[in-house]
């Protein structure tokens, strides 16, 4: 018959066994550099993946203890408590996103005034780092990198396009979209899509035979990204009607290289990861420091540079 | 004169009030509804061409293949809100074998599933062994496999997705059983008297009708009849309606659980195979929610959330209307960012019709 205590006393020695664990990796050595990252990228996410390997490599590297926290869903009180968390903690150094200004201003300048040195990399932008005391910010301007992705679209004259918005309600690839329509010039509407790659896909074919004079599909990321490229190899427009997509995948400079996609924009976000890391481990043992922003992106990939990436994205650096 | 005597414990009822009393027959009608509204707002638009009809039962069919078993779960009276992180799992369980250690796709395959089952399994055990709630032990299973996941699938990869199971798939004998097409023939033959559309370059708008579809119906069929012909369908109702009943009548309750938790868990690697091999890339991602729309499509289907009732073929016509919903406004021209409103309301305005049609029915025996 069963017994609840049989249960139980497994699941407490599995308990002390983590705890055990979380404290022999927070004894570690003191005088090494302690690198925190609170992020609202869930890991699990392709594009935040590569911050990640950023910083890991990054660590491996450097000799330099790096950790990655990230809200398990896009929710912005938590991600303020848990910079409140690490501030307390002390780290030698901490890198957040600040997706919402409104939520996190408090706890990155209480951060601030603790004299923990902050850098802010991905959102937020430089101005309201430097507002929040942070020491520099990088990353791709999404909305700038929009409008550069326009003007090269218009540049083709292009002027029917619609952006595919595989996760509506985040603001950055709300962004995108908006940058996208000011380099055109003209109206974009915007495909609101899903993550499920099987209903993205028919999603951008129900769009493009209800919207059949559309010229370009600007997808805003690899999830919107491959799905569109099923959906035009399907429907028997592959290369005819254009896309383009922000972020990397290769399955995306594989499109490109065969002449499928136009190109891919690529915020280099593995520099994000990497950079912050050897900067604090700087900071630490020499006071050094850049004194500007430091813009990632964006960085076109195209068909002459696509196939050179290929490997690289296969590893998570591109 | 003995042939007049009847027994009295039995009640003659016609076909016609039996047909009314069937559990599908609110989501048969539920569907008609939501098939006449498209028909007016997007009737014209290519919703209902061959390319479109195809659109939406491929969503349809991916999301069935999960409902059939659910509901017979659900009709044994538990949830199993493990499935959306199983399908993310099973993805990458097939991917990574194949891409990064060489296994060969069937393999990996055989190894998915038989993994997959044995979670199943485990979820089944922990139900009927520590007697918790499996909303409880399979909202833990959620979170588990997610992590499970995501950690071997960065440890492993150092990214979230794993992409070129294409090229490693395209001789591999078990290909086209998941991503295959079917009635190629007839379809190109239909094209060319004219019943079918043609795309810009000339061949057929449609290739061939995607062999998830025929995966939907034959699960569905075969879990009807499971249901509705054999002992253990007998066993799932009796282990749904009155648990501590049945066991005293000798049926074996745990056992018709643990059988379909194990059933659930595969229908995930089965939508894991068909999502990973029709799109040659696997993802952590994958799976968000199917917990929830299975569940959403079993209900709508007529399954009471209580246990003891339902049907696998209302499933069926829950998944339909799902799907229909899914891509039908796309055709509407409605601004998309209406898009949950709408797809919520109609979710409700049919499992209303569905539970009145249904009221109606069973007030008329």
């Amino acid at each position: 018959m069963f017994s609840l205590a049989k249960l139980i006393k497994p699941a407490l020695g599995l308990l002390a066994g983590f705890t055990m664990m979380a404290a022999a990796t927070t004894l570690a050595a003191a005088d090494e550099t302690r690198v925190v990252f609170v992020t609202h990228g869930q890991s699990g996410d392709p594009y935040w993946s590569v911050v990640k390997n950023g910083m890991d490599d990054a660590a491996k590297t450097l000799g330099v203890k790096a950790e990655y926290l990230a809200p398990e869903t896009f929710d912005m009180a938590k991600m303020g408590q848990m910079i409140d968390a690490i501030t307390a903690s002390k780290p030698d150094g901490m890198v957040v996103s600040i997706p919402d200004a409104a939520a996190l201003s408090t706890p990155v300048k209480n951060a601030v005034a603790a004299g923990i040195p902050v850098i802010v990399i991905d959102s937020g932008g430089s101005k309201l780092t430097h507002d929040l005391g942070g020491l520099l910010f990088m990353g791709q301007d999404e909305f700038q990198a929009g409008v550069m992705a326009g003007e090269r679209i218009k540049a083709l004259g292009l002027t029917k396009a619609v952006c595919a918005n595989h996760e509506v309600g985040n603001s950055s690839l709300d962004d995108r979209c908006a940058g996208f329509a000011k380099g055109l010039g003209v109206d974009v509407p915007v495909m609101n899509g899903v993550i499920d790659p099987t209903e993205m896909k028919n999603r951008v074919i129900a769009y493009m035979t209800a919207h059949a004079d559309t010229q370009f599909i600007l997808a805003v990321g690899a999830s919107g990204a491959e799905p569109t490229l099923a959906a035009l190899d399907e429907l028997g427009l592959a290369g005819k009607v254009k896309t383009g997509t922000f972020d990397l995948s290769p399955t995306i400079l594989q499109a490109v290289v065969a002449g499928k996609m136009e190109w891919g924009i690529d915020a280099q976000q593995y520099a994000m990861g990497y950079i912050p890391v050897a900067m604090f481990d700087l900071w630490k043992k020499y006071k050094i420091m850049p004194i500007a922003d430091y813009p990632t992106g964006p960085g076109f990939v195209t068909k002459d540079t696509a196939a050179s990436v290929i490997e690289l994205s296969k590893l998570g650096k591109r | 004169m003995v042939s007049e005597i009847r027994d009295e414990r039995v009640r003659s009822v016609s076909r016609l009030s039996r047909l009314l009393s069937r559990p599908e027959l609110g989501a048969a009608a539920g569907t008609v509804l939501v098939f006449v509204f498209f028909a007016v707002t997007a009737g014209s638009s290519g919703l209902f061409s061959a390319k479109g009809i195809v659109n939406f039962l491929e969503v349809s069919a991916q999301l069935g293949i999960l409902a059939a078993p659910v509901a017979l779960l659900m009709i044994a009276g538990e949830f199993d809100l493990s499935v959306g992180s199983m399908i993310g799992f099973a993805g990458i369980l097939i991917a990574i074998p194949s891409v990064f250690w060489g296994w060969p796709i069937w393999l990996s395959l055989l190894f998915t599933f038989a993994v997959c089952g044995g979670i199943g399994a485990l979820n089944g055990l922990a139900v009927v062994r520590t007697g918790l709630p499996s909303f409880i032990v399979t909202l833990g299973s959620l979170f588990m496999l997610r992590g499970l996941t995501l950690g071997l699938t960065r440890g492993i990869s150092g990214r979230t997705q794993v992409s070129g199971v294409h090229e490693l798939a395209l001789h591999d004998p078990l290909n086209s059983l998941f991503s295959g097409q079917v009635f190629s023939g007839l379809i190109a033959w239909l094209s060319d008297i004219g019943l079918i559309g043609k795309r810009a370059d000339g061949l057929p708008s449609i290739s061939g009708i995607p062999v998830s579809i025929v995966w939907w119906i034959v699960l569905t069929l075969a879990c009807t009849w499971l249901l509705t012909r054999s002992r253990f369908g007998n066993w799932i109702f009796a282990a749904g309606g009155e648990a501590n009943a049945a066991r005293n009548l000798g049926v074996p309750v745990a056992r018709t659980k643990i059988t379909l938790f194990i059933m659930t868990a595969l229908a995930a690697a089965l939508f894991a195979a068909i999502q990973v091999l029709v799109t040659g890339s696997a993802d952590t991602l994958r799976g968000t929610q199917k917990e929830f729309e299975a569940i959403i499509a079993v209900v709508i289907g007529g399954t009471l959330l209580t246990g003891g009732y339902g049907s696998a073929i209302g499933a069926m016509f829950g998944a339909l209307i799902f799907g229909v919903v899914q891509m039908g406004i796309f055709y509407t021209g409605i601004d998309t960012d209406w898009f949950k409103l709408f797809m919520g309301a109609m979710m409700v305005i049919a499992v209303l019709f569905n539970s009145y049609v249904r009221n109606r029915a069973m007030r008329s025996r």
